[in-house]
């Protein structure tokens, strides 16, 4: 199915992504160009096939991957704050949400 | 002995990065930490790859958006290697999230192939296969998503392994596709390849994906027994699009393989033409999940004047994410989207059972196959970076191994006649590195790749 531009503005927003006009005449080609490659895909019957979940192997999906359930240190406040782009008193400071 | 050996290293990394740009950060400390290393890696300089964790170190993922960002944790990888006694040198210049073939992707600028400063090193992991190519490190991590440890490898003249999926921990690396990812193993010698998986490799705790399957030891299958072993040849592979040079000399491979005492048997993978779509679905999908983390709230890069949180979280990543992350982020995003994910997502999973059938039926009739590892050597910077489908095709080879979970090596053999490197690839069942690992050992035995880069330490 082609894609509009207006699709292309809808996705930026759902992947919050503010992309200017420039980017938008750029990307949306591209993106249409590459959906519309990977559309070959259709041409297969898949009907009856199980979708494969992740790249896992009989091994992998096999092995317990619980762990006992004991307390050890994290990483604490400090450590955790440590890169954070604007942190105050203990939190992440983000700007206003209303 | 093993402070000047990485007291060298440092110099060489230095000395050639306004040439070859392969590094991002560059340890002035690393001598110091070889002094009291013991273990089985004592004093081995290692690069790492800058979407790896280590303590000390930025981990910019060659991107503006985490930028100067130093993890409070090493990776497990990365703290086994020190655990054995190796020294890590440095981070790696790659491709944005490890996100493209060529590594023109990285914020940072590409990384020149030391073959050819005009060309491209591959990527993603560029950066590590150009130090490891140029001798300024025996070895060098990276990771593989579509073949970001394999393309590279091959196009600058290094060995490349992606193993099996599950047989390292992700625990510290940025994830890009998840299902997808692994890390990877560069070095100029079979034996270094095997000596530092073995150290890496195993279940952690901290991966759920990691398997239990118990980790060999890798140097003893390198004794040149490969009398007998069937080695597939899936002829369609070697049709359209794959460059004449790099035919033929994977053909010569296959040759010399044949007079070692290997059978050669003919394979199908009728799926595998499909890969490609089905790599940029199910790696896009993932990646925007994953990305989505990057907000400029808890680390990294936070755009400025956004007085709202969700104009920040835009701004942010307008201004912190380049082109190809941005692009694939989108793509990931509608692939995903309501009404669409049965006809994309959920299709491409499908085919990825038929990709993956088509390996474990092949592999009942061969123990390994070859394929080449890019269908050209190094192409100049600037080439493709206005195409991304062109870009995209660089991984026809390589994304069948990610996408069906089994192990891929790359090795290099022989140059093009415009002396460029060119490597072929080796392709295993779940858990067969000691395989890849023996038959390239014996191919560099019978046929030892010895030329080296203009641009070298």
């Amino acid at each position: 199915m082609p894609i509009t531009d207006d699709d292309i503005a809808k996705v930026a927003q759902l992947a919050h992504l503010e992309l200017g006009p420039e980017e938008l005449k750029v990307f949306a080609p591209q993106i249409a160009e590459i959906v519309n490659y990977v559309e070959q895909l259709n041409e297969l019957d898949t009907e009856n096939v199980e979708p494969a979940i992740g790249g896992f192997t009989p091994e992998g999906a096999e092995t317990d991957s619980s762990r006992d359930d004991e307390l050890v240190p994290s990483l604490g406040q400090k450590t955790a704050l440590a890169e954070a782009p604007d942190a105050a008193e203990g939190h992440f400071r983000v700007p206003k949400v209303l | 002995m093993s402070r000047e050996t990485v007291e060298a290293a440092v110099n060489a990394a230095e000395k050639l990065n306004d040439t070859l740009n392969a590094f991002l950060y560059i340890d002035k400390g690393a001598p110091q930490r070889a002094e009291n290393a013991s273990g089985a890696l004592a004093g081995l300089p290692v690069a790492v790859k800058d979407n790896l964790c280590v303590i000390g170190m930025q981990t910019s993922c060659g991107s503006r958006i985490l930028g100067d960002y130093h993890p409070p944790y090493n990776a497990t990888v990365i703290q086994r290697l020190i655990d054995a006694g190796a020294v890590v040198i440095g981070k790696t210049n790659c491709d944005e999230f490890a996100m493209g073939s060529s590594n023109e992707n990285s914020a940072f600028g590409p990384v020149k192939n030391p073959w050819d400063v005009s060309r491209v090193s591959g990527g993603s992991s560029g950066g590590s296969a150009a130090a490891v190519a140029a001798g300024i490190v025996p070895v060098a991590l990276g990771s593989d998503t579509g073949g970001s440890v394999r393309q590279p490898a091959s196009l600058c003249g290094v060995l490349g392994l992606k193993p099996t999926y599950g047989r390292n921990s992700r625990y510290g690396l940025v994830a890009f596709a998840s299902s997808l990812d692994q890390v990877g193993v560069f070095a100029r010698d079979t034996a270094d390849v095997a000596r530092v998986l073995g150290v890496i490799a195993g279940r952690d705790n901290h991966d759920a994906t990691t398997a239990e399957t118990p980790v060999p030891n890798y140097l003893e299958s390198l004794n040149g027994d490969v009398k007998g072993l069937r080695i597939g040849f899936p002829t369609a592979l070697f049709g359209k699009g794959l460059d004449d040079e790099v035919g033929k000399s994977v053909k010569d491979v296959v040759d010399a393989y044949r007079s070692l005492g290997a059978e050669i048997v003919e394979v199908e993978l009728p799926h595998a033409g499909y890969a490609i779509a089905v790599y940029y679905i199910i790696a896009t999908a993932e990646a925007s999940s994953n990305l989505a983390r990057f907000d400029g709230v808890r680390y990294g890069f936070r755009a400025e004047d956004a007085p709202e949180l969700r104009q920040m979280y835009r701004k942010t990543r307008e201004e912190g994410f380049g082109p190809e992350v941005k692009r694939r982020i989108m793509l990931g995003t509608y692939v995903l989207s309501a009404g669409y994910y049965d006809a994309y997502y959920r299709k491409a999973q499908q085919v990825r059972t038929l990709i993956k059938q088509d390996f474990l039926s092949a592999f009942e009739r061969c123990e390994a196959i070859i394929t080449p590892t890019s269908p050209t050597p190094a192409f100049p910077i600037g080439e493709k970076v206005d195409d991304p489908l062109a870009m995209y095709l660089n991984d026809i080879y390589t994304v069948t191994g990610n996408l069906a979970g089994i192990p891929g090596l790359s090795v290099p053999c022989g140059l093009s006649s415009g002396r460029l490197p060119i490597g072929f690839q080796l392709l295993g069942p779940y858990w067969s590195e000691p395989t890849l690992l023996k038959l390239s050992h014996a191919y560099l035995s019978a046929r030892p790749f010895t030329e080296r880069p203009p641009v070298r330490a």
